[in-house]
């Protein structure tokens, strides 16, 4: 199966959410500024979301295959309405984090390594 | 008020006053004035006031049933008050209750039980005054080789005055043969706390175990004589129970006994088959035993048994001569008033279940009693052992009186006695109290220095020796004893087998009179003996010589009656007469040889004249040769002993009982003992020993399994834990990246995993 031959379905949507998904693992692995592994956090999340709404679609849907329906949209949802609640902890976070160390890299606050 | 209802108020509280004083004592005491000298008040006040009440109770009987001016024993019978108190428990148709049964002669022992009490508590103030601060016991020698000193003892010894009034007036009260028996043991416990009172003293406290035991051995047969009834007749009480309506509920014992007697016929020729058949039909209980008329028989002997032991008849008269290590106060009340009286007592109250059989036993025990306790208080020098044996033979005369069916003299005889003998050891205590010591020999002289006490002392003797002009005046002792010989004379002419018990009593009589005056020249005329003790003897104080002029009196006047009336102590017995005791003759089922001729026969002039002349006849006789003997010194008794040195040496030695029982009962049983204490150290302590050892080995290999694998395993898999945790700290670098690098190559690697897994373990055939 070709995908670039194909019309636009589930199998696109799934495959630029696993693209976004595998940024945002990049962007966490090799960003040393806080603010920036926030962000590939942000990544992960929207690349999941997609693969919820996509799920969920009525339009994507093949022939004879089960759907989520609109749980995908609630998930969907729910997701954004935590990367909100996770961002403002996490900025916060970060915040303090700057005050005590003078720096955002993450690589600086190994005071817990075993 | 109602006399059925005034009476058992009136008695019911004479008879708790004491348990209350008891009680106040027992949680108060030490702490009432110095020393606990309140704690006399109270216990005479609570006594005290419990005389005024049996004596009003008294009164009031004698005005609802005035003593009749008939013929003398003719003898009607009033009915008893009976009721219940308080039910303690029932199991079954068994019940066990607190009850009453009032009649002439519960209400006389009350009056002389309070009585002769409350002079007793009176006379203590001053016996036991050194209890109230420190004593050095002078008999009493301390590991450390000092004398004994310890705490004064005075709220104790009313405390167990007061015990002892409660459970004797209980006894007295009672009205169902298990509460009998409660009452019965508490007087024996107080007896036996009042023998030990100096209980430091090895003989006081060997005294009390003696006294405590061979009533044991008593009480065993009341208890068979108690199960006997129970089986027998299926009730303890002794009145019947009835309803508002005067319906019978349930028959006593004694209506009961009264109907059996009735049905076998005594003296009449029975027909046994047609006795056993109505027995059958009115008895089931009765007859289901298959025992019939034995189960009267085993329970008269088995009541009689425990009288046996709390009378201190033969054979278990030894202990209470060796009571005499109480407080003599205490040897007056209970060893010789009134604790020893309650088995004459009982036997009084239980005559009707007495079968003539067991009366004749009950008479010849009496006898042996008398004769052997009266022939050692010849030849003993303790006076107060002197008054003890006296105490025994006296009480065997009672015994002997209601045995051959003189029911009233019996129990005359135990009023008299009470006085009179309460009066004796008193004085005794006085003279003890004078001369600190109890042995006659050492005294002498002593009326000069305490004609109170001598005075006193010897309106007792003559008292119990039956002192009178004859067939017209006496002191009490002469009433109540002409009484019991009369009966004893009445019945050898009827049985004339039985004679010998006449004849006995009457040299009784006889030793009686000369032990009684031999202890009364050698303590109070003649030269005194030790000079030493002469000059420190005193008079008592007023406290104690007072209750001595009382009880003087009563000694005197307690046999009295009346002129022109039957009014005394006899005539109020007379009232409480059993029934089918008063006329006729009777004759026993098994031994038709045999007859109990009724009391009123005993009262004809040629029983009556003979009688009283031999029994003051044999008492002078008894006077002289003690007179001349220790007053005139016309023989040197020491001489005369040892002329006569077997027997004076038999006598001495108390014939030699207690070494007799020494070999047969207590070495034995101390030989068992021993065994037993042997096998118990060597085989039981072997066992035991062992098997602690064997349980010492096991836990030690217990405790190496513990350590080497239980704790090996908990250590091993924390060390494995502890060097597995050092491994993974490594991994636990703190660098962000590096954890979600491994997040995801983790997560990668798995799904890597599982899709080989799925590819090539899982894949389906």
């Amino acid at each position: 199966m070709n995908l670039l031959s194909e019309p636009v379905g589930l199998a696109h949507y799934l495959v630029v959410g696993a693209f976004l998904f595998v940024c945002g693992i990049v962007c966490m692995t090799i960003k040393r500024n806080a603010v920036g592994v926030l962000m590939g956090i942000e990544l992960v999340l929207n690349g999941a979301n997609l693969n919820f709404v996509a799920f969920g679609s009525w339009v994507l849907r093949d022939e004879g295959a089960a759907s989520i329906g609109l749980d995908g949209q609630l998930l969907a949802l729910f997701v954004i309405v935590l990367a909100a609640a996770e961002a403002a902890v996490a900025l916060a976070i970060a915040l303090n984090y700057y005050r005590t160390h003078a720096t955002v890299d993450v690589d600086q606050g190994d005071e817990l390594k075993g | 008020m109602d006399l059925d209802r005034l009476l058992p108020i009136l008695l019911s509280v004479a008879w708790l006053l004491p348990l209350a004083s008891f009680a106040l004592i027992l949680f108060a005491g030490p702490r009432m004035g110095k020393g606990g000298r309140l704690s006399a008040y109270v216990a005479t006040g609570a006594i005290g006031a419990g005389m005024v009440l049996s004596l009003v109770a008294l009164v009031a009987w004698l005005i609802e049933h005035p003593i009749g001016t008939g013929e003398h024993g003719a003898g009607h019978t009033i009915e008893p008050i009976t009721g219940e108190l308080y039910t303690l428990a029932q199991f079954g148709s068994l019940e066990i209750n607190l009850s009453y049964y009032i009649d002439a002669l519960t209400v006389a022992m009350f009056a002389m039980v309070t009585l002769v009490a409350t002079c007793i508590h009176v006379y203590s103030f001053g016996y036991v005054h050194e209890e109230l601060h420190e004593v050095t016991d002078p008999l009493v020698t301390t590991s450390d080789g000092q004398r004994l000193k310890r705490r004064g003892r005075f709220p104790r010894f009313f405390q167990y005055m007061s015990l002892f009034c409660f459970s004797m007036l209980g006894l007295v009260i009672a009205g169902n043969l298990a509460m009998v028996f409660v009452f019965w043991e508490l007087v024996g416990i107080c007896s036996y706390l009042l023998i030990g009172f100096w209980h430091e003293r090895r003989s006081a406290s060997n005294a009390a175990n003696k006294a405590f035991i061979v009533n044991r051995v008593g009480d065993f047969g009341m208890l068979v004589g108690l199960m006997a009834i129970w089986g027998g007749l299926g009730t303890f009480a002794f009145g019947d129970s009835r309803g508002p309506n005067n319906q019978m509920i349930q028959q006593g014992i004694f209506s009961q006994v009264d109907l059996i007697k009735d049905i076998y016929g005594y003296g009449d020729a029975p027909d046994p088959a047609a006795a056993e058949a109505r027995i059958a039909q009115q008895f089931p209980l009765w007859h289901a035993q298959g025992l019939g008329y034995w189960l009267l028989v085993i329970a008269g002997l088995g009541i009689f048994c425990g009288c046996v032991g709390k009378s201190a008849q033969f054979p278990l008269h030894v202990w209470l001569p060796d009571a005499m290590e109480g407080p003599t106060p205490v040897s007056a009340l209970i060893h010789a008033a009134t604790m020893v009286a309650a088995g004459v007592y009982l036997v009084g109250r239980f005559f009707s279940v007495f079968t003539p059989e067991v009366l004749l036993l009950i008479a010849v025990v009496g006898c042996i009693t008398l004769l052997i306790a009266a022939t050692i208080a010849l030849c003993a020098t303790d006076i107060k052992r002197v008054l003890a044996y006296s105490t025994v033979s006296q009480l065997g005369y009672m015994m002997l009186a209601l045995g051959v069916g003189g029911w009233v003299a019996g129990l005359f005889h135990l009023f008299t006695h009470a006085f009179f003998k309460a009066l004796l050891f008193l004085c005794s205590g006085s003279v003890i109290h004078a001369c600190g010591t109890n042995e006659m020999p050492q005294m002498g002289g002593l009326w000069k220095k305490m004609p109170w006490t001598a005075g006193t002392m010897l309106i007792g003797c003559l008292a119990i020796s039956g002192a009178g002009v004859p067939l017209l005046i006496g002191l009490s002792g002469y009433y109540s004893k002409d009484a019991i010989l009369a009966q004893l004379f009445s019945f050898a002419s009827w049985t004339p087998a039985g004679a010998w018990l006449f004849y006995v009593a009457a040299g009784g009589a006889a030793m009686t009179a000369f032990y009684m005056f031999r202890l009364w020249f050698m303590t109070f005329v003649g030269q005194p003996r030790d000079h030493h003790l002469y000059e420190h003897a005193h008079e008592s104080p007023k406290v104690m010589y007072v209750p001595l002029v009382v009880l003087a009196v009563f000694a005197v006047i307690a046999g009295w009656t009346i002129p022109g009336t039957n009014l005394g102590i006899e005539g109020l017995l007379e009232q409480a007469r059993p029934q089918g005791t008063a006329g006729g003759a009777l004759g026993g089922l098994l031994m038709p040889g045999v007859t109990l001729p009724a009391e009123s026969l005993s009262h004809e002039h040629e029983i009556h004249v003979p009688v009283t002349l031999t029994a003051f006849g044999v008492a002078l006789a008894g006077f002289l040769l003690a007179g001349a003997l220790y007053w005139w010194r016309w023989f040197d008794p020491a001489r005369i002993a040892r002329a006569m040195s077997p027997v004076y040496w038999f006598l001495r030695n108390k014939w030699w009982f207690d070494e007799a029982y020494q070999f047969l009962f207590v070495r034995p049983a101390l030989r068992i003992a021993q065994w037993a204490a042997a096998v118990d150290r060597n085989v039981i302590d072997w066992l035991a020993d062992n098997l602690a050892r064997s349980v010492q080995l096991v836990s030690v290999f217990d405790d190496w399994i513990d350590r080497t694998f239980v704790d090996g395993l908990v250590n091993g898999i924390a060390a494995w834990t502890y060097w597995a945790g050092l491994g993974l700290r490594t991994v636990q670098t703190g660098r962000l990246r590096q954890y979600v690098m491994l997040v995801a190559v983790g997560t990668v690697a798995l799904f890597v995993i599982v899709s080989f897994l799925r590819m090539y373990a899982f894949a389906a055939p």
